[in-house]
């Protein structure tokens, strides 16, 4: 009921007529600028409704006039990153090992790509920093088994190791003493003799003899007279003070018997080339490369 | 009633109202002349020249540096200043910058009050510049009074529109400048006005053109009193001994307008002709006693001195003087000014100690230096011939003009072997680490120790650092990892 404007005696300020007990209430209003940016932003938000994506409705959603997505959005700025990328992988796809190597540039770009690729595929089995664990050659030391220099290594990520590309490293250890060849008291002669004379752990009063002429007549071919190994059949080098199984005299004694050879995928099938050649020249540079 | 409540009511009723918030009153200083004026003038015509002239001094570092004298260049964080250059790792020396400007404000003003308050802080130099715009164009105080008062005419209209634009003109101008600071004059000048400069550029200019205008224009004595914390804790190094802009109320009392008749009552030599605060830039009345808001910038002495002198009385019944003088004057004695406090001789040691800290850390600032972290993993690679190899990341600082063909060598392994980790193949007794002029670079080093060393889990090494062009040497102490105990031998 519109009276005449009422105003409280203590403050001075209108009310606005309504009273409870008594009390009445002060009519003090938002300041104008304030309903005016309110008024504004309900403008603002229709707008805004009608531009971006807004509505979902049963089996999709309001697009928005002018078609933006946060999903393309962010693939638009991955391609953008890509394609300067691009620029110095293709090149590392095109040029020799030998000549990435004098670009200060290039190497700079495949250590820091091949950081990542190695974290993303290596790291679960070598180890963080190539260090390897038993079963998985340790890069970082330079017990190659199938070679350590860029192209040998280039070659095993590419291809694999058993892994059943066509192109795969490939070689099988006889199993001596599965297959009966040796009997399992010559299988404990011949590690005796390679724990003692390759692996450096002599044992008193024990006569080698039998052992190494065992070696000579059967081991020597691929791991070499002097234990040195063969990276061409992937022949791991026996004197060493690394071993893919370990620093153990059961670890020969198994591997005699029965060997387990491990497979490594062919990359081929997951990075491209210039991705293996970054990873390969950072496992080159994380200390263990020739 | 509480005793809070009673005091903050004793308050508001000090204050005169019923708010704790006093508005602003305009002031409107009127022009003066005389020997402080002729000071802040020069001292104003100073700073704003080497304010903007300052960025276009070139300075000669050969061929490929920059040629401007004074430059922060801060995307390739290089901070040069005439033949001295500084890297971010030098920010201690900033640090004493500081400590030294802090120490010797501390001492100027025990000494002299708030002189650099009342003649070379920025503010007080722009607001005094942005005065003297608007009494060229509006007049002086009356007429500016007047005015203000009347209704808009055209006449208003257009001193006010041209007293603004001028402003404008010359805060952008400052924030201009500023910018300059920052990148190469002359190639910013250009870029800015063919409009192909970095917003950045385009923001900051605006950003310091509005706080010219707005502080200098339009914020004036309010900035001095209410956002400048200076002035709240100036207190702290003012005492008794210190000269400031003081009124003699003991010849100036009691005042009394107009001539002195033979007979009236007796009087001092304050004739209270409204003078001295009229022509405070601050707005206060000197005669209240030294007070918070009073930048002693000593317009109040030249207006007063002025009207000393119309009226025959000796001059300096406002004038530089300390507490201490006052209160000997008032008992007939008088008291010299004391250079040498306990005080001052406290502020003047900090500022001895601190300068001479800052000059000695400045010469001994070392052109080459190295930092060296150890890879995180693996700690340590047994090698397949019974050695041990660390990794390190090896930061190298070359500081000097010329390419450094740095040696490394590491000490306390005996038999150790280096090798660059993008040719592990290769090892070095001694390895060299090429680091381009003014630069720095890491390199992956590992260190490789020889078969059957003796076993350490952490053996401290050291590595040495040499520039055979200019036979500078660094160290740096690092640690050799290794396995604890050898864990060999099978089951």
């Amino acid at each position: 009921m519109p009276g005449k404007i009422e105003k409280d005696s203590v403050t001075g300020t209108e009310t606005t007529g309504h009273e409870w007990d008594g009390i009445r209430e002060l009519n003090t209003p938002l300041p104008k600028w304030w309903v005016y940016v309110w008024l504004a932003s309900i403008v603002w938000g229709i707008g805004y409704m009608v531009a971006y994506p807004s509505v979902p409705y049963g089996s999709g959603y309001f697009h928005g006039l002018l078609g933006y997505s946060s999903r393309s959005h962010v693939a638009h700025e991955v391609a953008e990153v890509d394609a300067k990328r691009d620029i110095y992988m293709k090149k590392i796809a095109a040029e020799p090992f030998s000549a990435i190597e004098k670009d200060p540039r290039l190497m700079q770009v495949a250590e820091i790509a091949g950081a990542s690729t190695f974290a993303n595929n290596c790291q679960p089995c070598h180890g963080q920093g190539g260090e390897g664990r038993i079963g998985y050659p340790a890069l970082a030391a330079g017990a190659w088994i199938w070679g350590g220099t860029l192209d040998a290594i280039q070659r095993t990520v590419t291809y694999g190791i058993r892994s059943g590309d066509p192109k795969a490293r490939d070689s099988q250890m006889p199993p001596f003493g599965k297959s009966g060849m040796l009997k399992p008291e010559q299988i404990q002669q011949v590690a005796s003799f390679v724990w003692s004379n390759f692996y450096g752990h002599p044992t008193k009063g024990e006569d080698i003899a039998p052992g190494a002429k065992i070696f000579a007549a059967n081991c020597a071919v691929c791991h070499g007279p002097e234990g040195q190994g063969n990276p061409a059949f992937g022949a791991p080098r026996l004197a060493s003070h690394v071993h893919l199984y370990g620093d153990f005299r059961a670890a020969i004694v198994r591997q005699v018997t029965d060997p387990r050879m491990g497979v490594m995928p062919n990359w081929n099938q997951r990075l491209d080339p210039a991705t293996i050649k970054a990873v390969t020249i950072y496992v080159h540079d994380l200390g263990g490369g020739q | 009633m509480s005793r809070v409540h009673e005091r903050r009511v004793q308050l508001e009723k000090d204050l005169g109202g019923d708010h704790l918030y006093a508005s602003r009153v305009r002031v409107y200083a009127k022009a003066v002349k005389g020997k402080m004026r002729r000071i802040k003038w020069a001292v104003l015509a100073f700073c704003l020249t080497v304010y903007y002239l300052l960025p276009w001094l070139r300075w000669d570092r050969g061929p490929g540096r920059p040629t401007q004298a004074v430059l922060l260049d801060v995307a390739s964080r290089r901070y040069y200043f005439f033949g001295l250059e500084f890297w971010p790792q030098d920010i201690y020396l900033l640090t004493g910058t500081l400590i030294v400007a802090a120490v010797a404000l501390f001492l100027v003003t025990s000494l002299f009050g708030r002189v650099w308050c009342g003649y070379s802080c920025p503010q007080t130099v722009w607001t005094d510049l942005f005065m003297w715009f608007e009494r060229e164009i509006e007049g002086d105080r009356n007429d500016r009074m007047k005015r203000d008062a009347g209704p808009l005419s055209f006449d208003k209209l257009w001193r006010k529109s041209a007293k603004h634009a001028i402003w404008l003109f010359f805060a952008f101008w400052t924030g201009g400048a500023w910018i300059m600071y920052f990148g190469d004059a002359p190639t910013i000048t250009r870029e800015f006005w063919t409009g192909t400069a970095p917003g950045a550029t385009y923001f900051f200019t605006g950003l310091f053109t509005f706080t010219t205008y707005a502080l200098a224009g339009w914020g004036r004595e309010q900035v001095c009193t209410y956002m400048c914390p200076w002035p709240r804790f100036q207190s702290a190094m003012l005492d008794e001994q210190s000269l400031t802009t003081t009124y003699q109320a003991w010849r100036g009392e009691p005042r009394a307008r107009g001539k002195r008749d033979p007979g009236a009552p007796p009087a001092g030599d304050c004739v209270d002709c409204a003078a001295c605060y009229t022509a405070c830039p601050m707005g206060i009345d000197i005669r209240d006693g030294i007070q918070l808001e009073c930048i002693n910038c000593g317009l109040c002495i030249d207006a007063c001195d002025h009207v000393m002198e119309v009226t025959g009385r000796p001059k300096g019944l406002i004038a530089w003087d300390t507490l201490a003088d006052q209160k000997a004057k008032q008992e007939g004695r008088s008291v010299s000014f004391r250079l040498l406090r306990p005080r001052t001789m406290i502020y003047f040691g900090a500022l001895a100690v601190a300068g001479t800290a800052m000059l000695v850390a400045l010469l001994l600032r070392a052109p080459i230096a190295m930092d060296a972290e150890h890879d995180r993993a693996p700690l340590f690679v047994p090698l397949p011939d019974g050695g041990l190899r660390n990794g390190y990341t090896v930061n190298l600082t070359n500081r000097t003009q010329l390419a450094a063909p740095f040696v490394l060598t590491v000490r306390g392994l005996p038999g150790a072997r280096l090798a660059n980790g993008t040719a592990p193949q290769e090892r070095h007794a001694a390895l060299t680490l090429p680091v381009k002029a003014d630069s720095i670079a890491d390199f992956r080093v590992l260190v490789i120790a020889p078969p059957n060393a003796p076993p350490a889990a952490r053996r401290p090494i050291t590595f040495v650092l040499r520039d055979p062009a200019t036979g500078d040497e660094t160290t740096y102490a690092a640690a050799f990892f290794g396995p604890a105990a050898y864990v060999g031998g099978g089951p």
